[in-house]
Order: C-alpha cells, then structure tokens, then sequence
C-alpha cells in the first residue's frame, strides 16, 4: 500500500534535516502506528506525504499502490487514495462543512474518472455516517470547523475519512485534546473503516489511543528514524517505561 | 469663492455637451441642480474626494468608447417572477418593459410625467441634502440632466420585486438616469438593477423611506470589462425604518458608487453591503457616508473586494454621528483579497462622533487568500482552482449575507460561482 524508502527531508527555509532515512512499508488491511517523542519527525511525515508547502525531499522516495507520491499535487494525493486527518484541524469560515465535503468526494470521483454523487444520494450516505459519529445536522451546515469544539473537530476528521473512502489513512495524533469518551468515539468510527483493502499510520504519543485503535505493528520514531519495530506490547512498553530506555538501547 | 480656471473650463465643456430637459415640474430642481455644478464644479484628481480615484473619464465632455460585451449567459434574476422595466442606452423601452401596473406601487416615467408630481418633493432634494458636508458634483449633473429614470411610488407591499434591467447596444453611449423611489409609511418593496448599462453612466437613485417601511435594493454591475460609471444612492430614513442595499460588481474600467445614508427618524436601520471582483484593467471605488442624526439607530456597512492581476478597489467610509444622535451603533467593515501582488486596495475608513453614548466600530484588511485553508481543501482532493474559488466565495460571504431574501443570496452566489469557474476554464 504505502512504501516509504529511506526517506531524507529538510525544512525548504532553513537548513534542518528534519527525517534522516525513514523506511516503512504499510500493507493492505494492517494498522500501523508511530509513537515517538516530541521533535522525533512524526508530523513532518505526515505532513510531506500529503504535499505540505515547506518541506523538502533530498533523498528517498515514497508510494501509494506503487505510485510516485512525491511527484504528485496535494489534490491528485488525495484522489489516488492518501487522506491526512489533521492533528489541528483547519477552519474555514464562510465555507459550509456539507459543500465542502460534496465538493471534496465529487472531485476525488472526477479525477478517477468515476459518476459523481447526487445531491440525494450524497445526503443521504452523510446523514447516515454523521449519526453514527453523533455529529448533527446543525454541525453539518455550520462552516467547515469554525466554532466545533476539539472533539467535534476530530470526529468531522473521521466523518470526512468516511465519506471519502481512501485506501491509506494516516491519523497525526488524532488523540491529542480528546477526552475519554469523544477517543472512544473517534477510534470506533476508525474502527468501523477498517477493511482488507485499507492501510492505516496512526501517529501518537501516548499508547491510550493504541487500546482503540489495535495496531497490528508499533514503529517508534526518533530523531528522523525509525528505530525499532515491534508488535502492539511495543506499545505496551512505551507506556511503562518511557521513551528513554528504548533510546538507550538503540544508541 | 471662484473655481479654478481648469476646473471651471472643463465644467463649462462638458455641461454644453449635453442639453437640459425642458418643461414641467422638474424644472426648477433642474436649474437649481445645475447651479450647484457651476458652484461646486466637476471634479478632479486634486479633489481630496477623489484621491484615489480619477475622476477625468466620468467628467470628459464626450464619453471614451466601451464595447458591448455578450456574456453569453441567463442574465441575472432572470428565471425570478419580478416586474421588468427595461432600459436601453439608458432610454427607457416600454416594449421590452411589463406593464408599468402592479398593486402596492405606482410608477411613471420621469420623461412623461405629468406636471403636478409627488416626486417633485423628492427630485433633487435628497441629492442636495447630500452635497453637504462633502461635494457629489456628478449627482448634481445627473439631476440637471437627467432625461430619463423612474418615479416609483411604493403605497403597499408590491407581491414582487420591481426589476430595472439595463441593456448596454452603442459603444458610444453616454446614459444619464435618474430614479426617485418614495416608500409609504409600513410599505415594503425589493428593488433589482442588473446589467450593463452603457459605455458610460451616470445613475443617482433618490430613496425615501418612510416611517416603519422597508426597502431592499440589489443591485449586480457587470460582467461589462469597458464601461465607466458613477453612481449615488442618496437615502433618507424616518421612524423604525429600514433601508438594506448590496451591490455586486464584477469588472468595469471605472465604478464609482456613493452611497450617502441620512437617519432623520429614530429606530431605523441601514445596511450598506457590497461585494467586488475585479480583474485586470479594472478599477472600484465604494464611497459611503451615513449621517447619523436621529437616536438608536443601526447602520452597517459591510464591503469586500477580491483583486487580482493589477486591480484597484478603493473604500472610503465614512460614519458622522451628530450631537444628538445617542444610542447609535454603527459599524464598518471593510476587506480585500488580493489574488496577486500587483494588486491593491486604498481604504479610509472615518468615523467622526459628537454624541458621547454611542457603539462604533469600523476595522480594514487586506490579505491573500488562506494558505492553511488552501492546504486543507486540496488535501481532501478539491483542485487547487475550485479550492480557490470555495475561498474567495467564502470570502466575500460576509457582505452577500446581508441581502435579507436567501434566494437572492443563492443566485447571487451561483453567478459568482459560475464567473469563477469559467475564468478558469
């Protein structure tokens, strides 16, 4: 699904070498998760396989399905199947949250070629994953996240993931400014998207959001590298001991 | 004390351009209309007025040429039920015209009226209570020479809106009209403007709104890319009034609209809206001054600009609250987006306030569009055109929200949607 190989990235304005050779290979059907401390490259990650301004690639490479994503404008990124659910979620006012997302699902149909979605059938699909998110009509109507609440601005992430049915996910720190119970909503509208054909990256700090969400894989991430993989008790020990002890190890 | 030589000679030229209408009740708000334009005199660039604006090609004695323009789409309001009156260079076309009879309103034309006339305490009167404490020369003009315009008299609540519609035919046309419309007290109409006019116009509109009533007034300029024009809505509100007026502007070489508001009821309410599009060689200039002079009374006004490839948009607002003006709240706003660097917006807002309990606020930005939200959009794979496009609706929402009815909000917003997208194409 997503194959990243010895990725090099560095800010495009100052010269910092943010990733320092990150390989990573997502298959089909599994999650994996990156937890690393702060600083280690986990966003910039995120941000560079969906095409954020900013960045630059002096070495590596990184595909979708065995295409070339690096080479690919944001929008083409998102319609060959890569969705980004934002760690801060963008507001943009005067643009309501039901135009935005036909807009959004009706050109992702356009660029693969496909029949667009009705208005009827489109309300319809919407009203059914909103519920199941416990997002609201009023919610729906208001501009794209302006006034939501930090939950709210998670689960219309999740709702939007819904609608747009990509092939890879990746989750930057969908966890952070979460209580229990909007987490566990979160991860179980994650949950309800899992599928044989559908990869997943979820980036996070801390392992809680990793008792929803079960990895299938637990990479840890520091310093522009990934450092060690393991299984979800990967998971386990970051959350007992810290990250301190695996640096060490590795160092 | 005596013009400038330069000012008075090109004043004189262009006011022996044209020929003054003779005979009827007007006549008298005619020469004392084109005393006020010896007196004050045409503008011109160093008019403080019109720092930002050249006033040289709306004053010239013969007007610059503009082509005609065939948009080659629906015009606006088209499919809407709506009384059409219909003019053509500026001449009003009964043929093309409904019937001038619809219940709750009477209207003659101001080229047929008879002698005896309401508008006779109107014509003229609204336009030189405006002139103070600021000149509107070319108001003054419009109202000497106006040939042609419309008397609307609105006594009930018309069942619907009342449709001036302009037709620009000769690249040489020079249009001067001038309509005066007299709310009844609780009366309530919409009036429409829409399509390009002329290669030039001179537009005043008086407005008088009487106690309790409402007027709404849409108005849409363009998509014409040659035309010049000027202008001026004069307004007048009594008691618990209201009176809500947006303009859209999409291209034009030259637009200079005034709006000049006066409360002389208290309670009443005005908004002042506009929302522009400029491209290119295009040039815009919103120029509003609401008296307040009456207590509690609300006035708003809320104007957007987007620009791009060397596009100019100006603002002058202006707010005066007079000593005994208390309780008034005003407010205004106004915004640019600058699609480019070549762009740009002069914008002076003012408020001068005498009484001492009052809330006014007035703000002004000019910015790109939002790069997070442009990042936010593609990333949910809208092209970077259409998520352009999304923004700078979003945009001008703002002033587009304060048209009342939400259909005309719809069409409005769907014209936009329609320019936009086509320019991409």
């Amino acid at each position: 699904m997503l194959e990243i190989k010895n990725l090099h990235v560095k800010l495009e304005e100052e010269d910092k070498q943010i990733l320092k050779g990150v390989d990573l290979t997502v298959e089909a059907g599994k999650v994996h998760a990156i937890m690393g401390p702060n600083g280690s490259g986990k966003s910039t990650l995120s941000y560079v396989l969906s095409g954020r301004d900013g960045y630059e690639v002096t070495d590596g490479s990184a595909t979708l399905l065995g295409e070339d994503l690096l080479d690919m404008e944001v929008e083409d990124r998102a319609a060959a199947g890569l969705f980004l659910a934002f760690q801060y979620p963008v507001e943009i006012p005067g643009v309501g949250n039901m135009t935005f997302l036909r807009t959004a699902v009706n050109a992702q149909r356009k660029a693969r070629g496909e029949e667009e979605m009705s208005s009827a059938e489109f309300l319809k699909v919407i009203r059914a994953r909103a519920k199941d998110l416990k997002i609201d009509a009023e919610m729906l109507k208001r501009p794209v996240n302006v006034g939501f609440s930090g939950g709210e601005k998670k689960r219309n992430e999740i709702l939007q993931m819904a609608m747009l049915e990509p092939k890879m996910c990746i989750l930057d720190e969908t966890d952070s400014g979460l209580d229990v119970d909007a987490m566990k909503l979160v991860a179980d509208g994650v949950n309800a998207l899992r599928d044989e054909g559908r990869g997943f990256l979820v980036i996070t700090h801390y392992q809680r959001l990793l008792d929803h969400i079960k990895p299938d894989v637990v990479h840890i991430m520091a310093n522009g590298r990934i450092i060690k993989t393991g299984g979800p008790e990967l998971a386990l020990e970051v959350e007992q001991n810290g990250y301190a002890d695996i640096l060490e190890e590795v160092a | 004390m005596a013009l400038p030589q330069a000012k008075q000679d090109a004043t004189e030229a262009r006011i022996t351009a044209l020929s003054l209408p003779e005979g009827g009740w007007a006549d008298p708000a005619r020469r004392d209309a084109l005393a006020r334009v010896r007196a004050m005199g045409l503008p011109n660039a160093r008019d403080e007025y019109w720092k930002f604006t050249r006033p040289d090609t709306l004053v010239a004695a013969e007007a610059p040429a503009a082509a005609t323009m065939d948009s080659g789409e629906a015009p606006l309001f088209d499919s809407r039920d709506r009384l059409k009156l219909v003019f053509v260079d500026g001449v009003f076309s009964p043929e093309e015209s409904d019937d001038l009879s619809l219940e709750g309103v009477t209207i003659d034309r101001l080229a047929e009226a008879k002698d005896i006339h309401w508008a006779k305490d109107l014509y003229g009167v609204l336009e030189a209570r405006g002139q103070s404490p600021v000149a509107r020369p070319l108001a003054a003009l419009n109202t000497a020479f106006a040939s042609d315009g419309l008397l609307i008299h609105v006594t009930g609540k018309p069942s619907k809106p009342i449709s001036l519609i302009y037709r620009h035919v000769s690249d040489r046309s020079d249009a001067i009209l001038h309509h005066v419309v007299k709310v009844d007290p609780g009366a309530e109409a919409t009036i429409l403007e829409n399509g390009p006019a002329a290669a030039r116009f001179n537009k005043c509109m008086e407005v008088d709104v009487a106690e309790g009533a409402c007027l709404h007034h849409i108005r849409a300029q363009g998509r014409d890319h040659e035309r010049r024009a000027a202008t001026h809505i004069f307004a007048r509100l009594e008691k618990e009034s209201v009176f809500k007026s947006f303009t859209l502007t999409v291209n034009g070489a030259m637009t200079r609209n005034e709006v000049v508001v006066e409360f002389t009821g208290d309670d009443a309410v005005a908004h002042v809206a506009g929302a522009c599009m400029g491209d290119g060689d295009f040039h815009h200039d919103d120029t509003v001054f609401v008296t307040h002079d009456a207590v509690n009374c609300e006035s708003r006004q809320v104007f957007k600009k987007v620009l791009r490839n060397g596009a100019t948009g100006v603002f002058q607002g202006k707010i005066l609250v007079k000593p005994d003006a208390q309780k008034t709240d005003g407010y205004q706003i106004s915004q640019s987006l600058l699609l480019d660097g070549d762009s740009q917006f002069l914008a002076k807002p003012e408020l001068e306030i005498y009484a001492d309990d009052v809330a006014c606020s007035h703000g002004s930005t000019s910015g790109a569009i939002d790069e997070d939200g442009l990042f936010y959009l593609r990333a949910r794979g809208v092209p970077r055109g259409t998520a352009e496009d999304l923004l700078t609706i979003a945009f001008i929402a703002e002033a587009v929200q304060e048209v009342e009815d939400e259909s005309l909000q719809e069409d409005l917003v769907e014209r936009v949607a329609g320019w936009l997208a086509r320019r991409r194409d």
